[in-house]
C-alpha cells in the first residue's frame, strides 16, 4: 500500500468520523412509569424492555433517565414538569396508567416535547384530541376487548356474559367487546375497582344461561377471579384482554388459568427471526419472560432508535416525520402507524397453556389483520 | 331469577360475613380491652396470608402454612404490641391512628421488600378443591362451604373463651374496669399482650383462608380493615357478639345489593344505565345500613357496656 492510499484511507475514515457527528445529536429521554407499588410488575417490563433495545443498540447518543410515579397522577406530573424544565428532556415516555396519561401528555405535547406512549392509549388522545407530538407504539385502549367481541361472533357464541370494574378503562372495555359481538348479551355487571371476592358475580354467571364470559379484570382483580372461578364448577369458558393473563400474572393464578383464550398483539411464540430473538434477549438479560409490556417498552425504544438514524432532534419535524414512518422491526410482526399515530396491527387470539413448571400463552388464533382503532377517522391529522 | 340464585348469594353472603367476622373480633377485642383503635389490624391479616403463601409453598402442605400464618400474625401482633402499641395505650385516639397508620405503611413496605410487588401464589388445598352438590340441586365451591363452617366453629370457640374461662374472665373484667383489675394483681400487661396476638392471630387466620381465593399481594388488607370497621360499629364496640351479627348483617346485605340492586333498577330504567346506577349504589349499601342503625341505635346494635 502506498503512502498515498494511506491517505487517501485516513481521509475516507476522518470525513465518515466527520459525518458520524454531523447528524448525530444526542437525544435525551425521560421515562416515567410505575416501579413501586401497585401495578408495579407492569412498569418493571416496560423499562426492562427498553433497555434492552438501548443497550442492544449500543447507541451512545441516546440518554435515558428513569423515574418512578408509584401510580400516582401528581407525582408524574410533578416529574414530568422537572424532567422537561430542569433536566430539558427531548422525548418522554414510559406512562402505563390512563388516568396518568391524561394528566401528563396534553400538558407535555402542548410545550412541544414528544411524547412515546409504551401503554396507556385513552381514547380521548386517539380521536379529537390527537396530536403531532403524541405517539402510541402499544395500542388504543379498545383494541384487545374489540378483538375479543369479534372472536367471540366467530367461535359462534350467541350469548355472552359481560363484566369490568366500574371506572372509565372498564366501560371502554365493555363498549370495545360489543362494538364488534353480534350475538345476545345476557348479563352486563360492572363490579367494584379492586374487588377481590365474585362469589356474587359468579352465581349470576352460572344462572344467566350464557356460552361465554368475558371479563376485563386487570391486576389481582383478575387473579382472585380465576381461582374462585375454578373452585366454583361453573365450566362456561372464560375469555379477555391479555391484561389479566400476562406473563407476570399467570404464575400466580395457575392451574385455573389453562384454556383461557385472550387477545395480545404479541405472543411469545409468535414465529418470526424478531421475535425469537427479543425473547432470547430478554431471557438473558433478566433471567425472566418478557411479558407484552416488554415488548411495547422495547419498541418504544426503537422507535426512537430509527428515528435517530434518520434525522436530528433539532429538527423537530424531520425527526417527527421519522417517527411516524414507524419503520421498527417489531417482535409483534408487522407494525405500521395509523394517520393519529396509533399503531395498525394484527391482534391475536391465544389461550393459556403450561409449558413445563411455567404457565404461558401460545397462539390459536387471529381475530383482526391490520386492525385499525375507531377513533382515527375523527383524528385531523393525515 | 330462581330460588336456587338467591339461596346461593345467601350462602355467598355468609361465607363473606363469617371471614369479615374474624377479622372484626380482633379489632373490637383490643378496642373494648384496651380503647386502643388499631388501624393495622389489616396488615396483620396480610402477614397471615403471606406467611401462608410462603410455608404451603415451601413445604407443599396447604395446611402446614395455615398453622404459619396463626403463628407469624400472633407473633407479628405480640411484638408490635410489645415495641409499639404499649406506649399508646395513655395517649388519646389521634396518637393512636397516627402510629398504627405508620404501622400500615412499614409493614407494606417490609413485606414489599422481602417479597416484591408480584402477587404470590396459594390454592386451595385438594382436599377442599371444587363444588359439592347440596340438597336442591344446588352447586356449591367446597372451600366456601368449608369456610363458612370454619367461621362458625371460630365464633363459637370465642364464645367459649370469653364466657367459660379464667382468661375470659379477665377479659371482660379488663373491659370494664380496668384500674381495679390491676389493683386485684393481674399482670394487666401481659393480659393486653395476649388479646393483642389473639386478635392478630385470627386476623392472620382470615387473611390465609381468604388468600386462598384472592389473591395474597401487599395492600391486601386494607380494603377488609375498613368493612371491619363497620361491622364492629353497627355491632357495638367491644361485644363478640355485636361483631357476628354486624359481620354476617354486612355480608349478606352487600352481596344481595351487588346482586339485586341492579335488577330492582332494570324494572323501571334502561339497561346499561340501570347497571352503573345499580352498581354505584350497591357499594354505598352497608354505609346506608350502617347510618341507619346508628340513627336507631347510636351505640350499635349489641354495646359491650350497657
Amino acid at each position: 500500500m502506498s503512502k498515498l492510499d494511506i491517505l487517501k484511507a485516513g481521509l475516507v475514515g476522518l470525513s465518515l468520523c466527520l459525518a458520524g457527528t454531523a447528524t448525530a445529536d444526542p437525544v435525551k429521554v425521560g421515562m416515567i412509569t410505575t416501579l413501586t407499588g401497585g401495578g408495579s410488575g407492569l412498569g418493571i417490563d416496560v423499562r426492562d424492555g427498553f433497555m434492552l433495545a438501548v443497550k442492544q443498540a449500543g447507541n451512545k447518543d441516546l440518554e435515558v433517565v428513569i423515574e418512578d410515579d408509584a401510580r400516582k397522577p401528581a407525582l408524574a406530573v410533578q416529574i414530568a414538569d422537572k424532567m422537561i424544565q430542569s433536566e430539558k428532556v427531548d422525548i418522554l415516555t414510559g406512562i402505563i396508567w390512563s388516568n396518568l396519561a391524561m394528566a401528563v401528555i396534553p400538558s407535555t405535547t402542548a410545550q412541544g416535547k414528544i411524547y412515546i406512549s409504551p401503554n396507556a392509549g385513552p381514547s380521548a388522545l386517539a380521536g379529537k384530541g390527537c396530536n403531532p407530538n403524541y405517539f402510541n407504539v402499544a395500542y388504543q385502549n379498545d383494541n384487545l376487548h374489540e378483538a375479543m367481541g369479534a372472536y367471540a361472533t366467530k367461535a359462534g357464541y350467541k350469548k355472552s356474559f359481560i363484566m369490568a370494574p366500574n371506572y372509565p378503562a372498564g366501560k371502554d372495555s365493555l363498549t370495545g367487546f360489543k362494538r364488534f359481538y353480534k350475538g345476545e348479551v345476557v348479563g352486563e355487571v360492572y363490579t367494584k375497582l379492586g374487588q377481590n371476592d365474585y362469589a356474587a358475580e359468579i352465581a349470576q354467571i352460572r344462572a344467566s344461561g350464557a356460552e361465554n364470559v368475558f371479563i376485563f379484570l386487570p391486576g389481582g382483580m383478575g387473579i382472585a377471579f380465576m381461582k374462585q372461578y375454578a373452585q366454583s364448577g361453573v365450566d362456561i369458558p372464560v375469555m379477555g384482554p391479555a391484561f389479566s393473563f400476562d406473563q407476570g400474572i399467570l404464575q400466580a393464578v395457575g392451574s385455573a388459568a389453562i384454556g383461557v383464550k385472550n387477545s395480545s398483539h404479541w405472543s411469545k411464540d409468535l414465529d418470526t427471526a424478531a421475535n425469537r430473538a427479543f425473547v432470547e434477549g430478554f431471557k438473558a438479560e433478566y433471567g425472566r419472560l418478557p411479558s407484552l409490556y416488554a415488548v411495547q417498552g422495547f419498541d418504544a425504544a426503537s422507535l426512537i432508535l430509527s428515528a435517530m438514524d434518520k434525522a436530528s432532534i433539532k429538527d423537530a419535524d424531520a425527526f417527527k416525520a421519522a417517527l411516524k414512518e414507524g419503520k421498527i422491526v417489531s417482535p409483534r410482526g408487522s407494525f405500521k402507524f395509523g394517520n393519529n399515530q396509533h399503531p395498525i396491527q394484527t391482534i391475536y387470539v391465544r389461550e393459556v397453556i403450561k409449558e413445563g413448571d411455567i404457565y404461558t400463552n401460545k397462539v390459536v388464533d387471529v381475530a383482526f389483520e391490520d386492525h385499525q382503532d375507531a377513533y382515527a377517522s375523527a383524528c385531523e391529522m393525515k | 331469577m330462581t330460588s336456587t340464585l338467591l339461596f346461593e348469594q345467601l350462602l355467598n353472603g355468609l361465607q363473606f360475613g363469617v371471614m369479615l367476622f374474624l377479622m372484626a373480633a380482633g379489632l373490637t377485642l383490643v378496642f373494648g380491652v384496651m380503647g386502643l383503635i388499631n388501624l393495622a389490624h389489616g396488615a396483620l391479616y396480610m402477614v397471615g396470608a403471606f406467611a401462608c403463601a410462603v410455608v404451603a409453598t415451601w413445604t407443599g402442605s396447604f395446611w402446614l402454612g395455615l398453622a404459619a400464618s396463626l403463628v407469624a400474625a400472633a407473633a407479628a401482633g405480640a411484638l408490635v404490641e410489645m415495641l409499639v402499641i404499649r406506649r399508646l395505650y395513655k395517649r388519646d385516639h389521634l396518637d393512636q391512628v397516627l402510629a398504627t397508620y405508620a404501622l400500615i405503611l412499614i409493614f407494606s413496605e417490609g413485606t414489599r421488600w422481602l417479597f416484591g410487588s408480584f402477587p404470590l401464589f396459594l390454592n386451595v388445598p385438594e382436599i377442599l378443591s371444587g363444588p359439592i352438590n347440596l340438597p336442591g340441586g344446588l352447586q356449591y365451591p367446597l372451600y366456601r362451604f368449608a369456610l363458612i363452617i370454619i367461621g362458625f366453629l371460630v365464633a363459637i370457640g370465642l364464645y367459649l373463651l370469653i364466657s367459660k374461662t379464667r382468661l375470659g374472665i379477665r377479659i371482660r373484667a379488663g373491659e370494664s374496669d380496668r384500674d381495679m383489675i390491676a389493683a386485684l394483681g393481674i399482670d394487666i400487661r401481659l393480659l393486653y399482650t395476649i388479646v393483642f396476638a389473639l386478635g392478630a392471630a385470627l386476623a392472620g387466620f382470615a387473611g390465609a383462608l381468604v388468600g386462598a381465593i384472592q389473591s395474597v399481594q401487599v395492600g391486601m388488607g386494607e380494603p377488609v380493615l375498613i368493612l371491619a370497621f363497620v361491622v364492629i360499629v353497627i355491632g357495638g364496640i367491644g361485644s363478640i357478639k355485636g361483631a357476628l351479627v354486624g359481620a354476617i348483617l354486612v355480608g349478606v346485605v352487600d352481596t344481595m345489593g351487588r346482586f339485586l340492586l341492579p335488577s330492582l333498577f332494570k324494572l323501571f330504567m334502561e339497561n346499561s344505565a340501570a347497571t352503573s346506577v345499580g352498581s354505584a349504589l350497591a357499594s354505598m349499601l352497608i354505609y346506608i345500613v350502617m347510618a341507619f342503625i346508628l340513627v336507631i341505635k347510636p351505640k350499635g346494635l349489641f354495646p359491650a357496656n350497657g
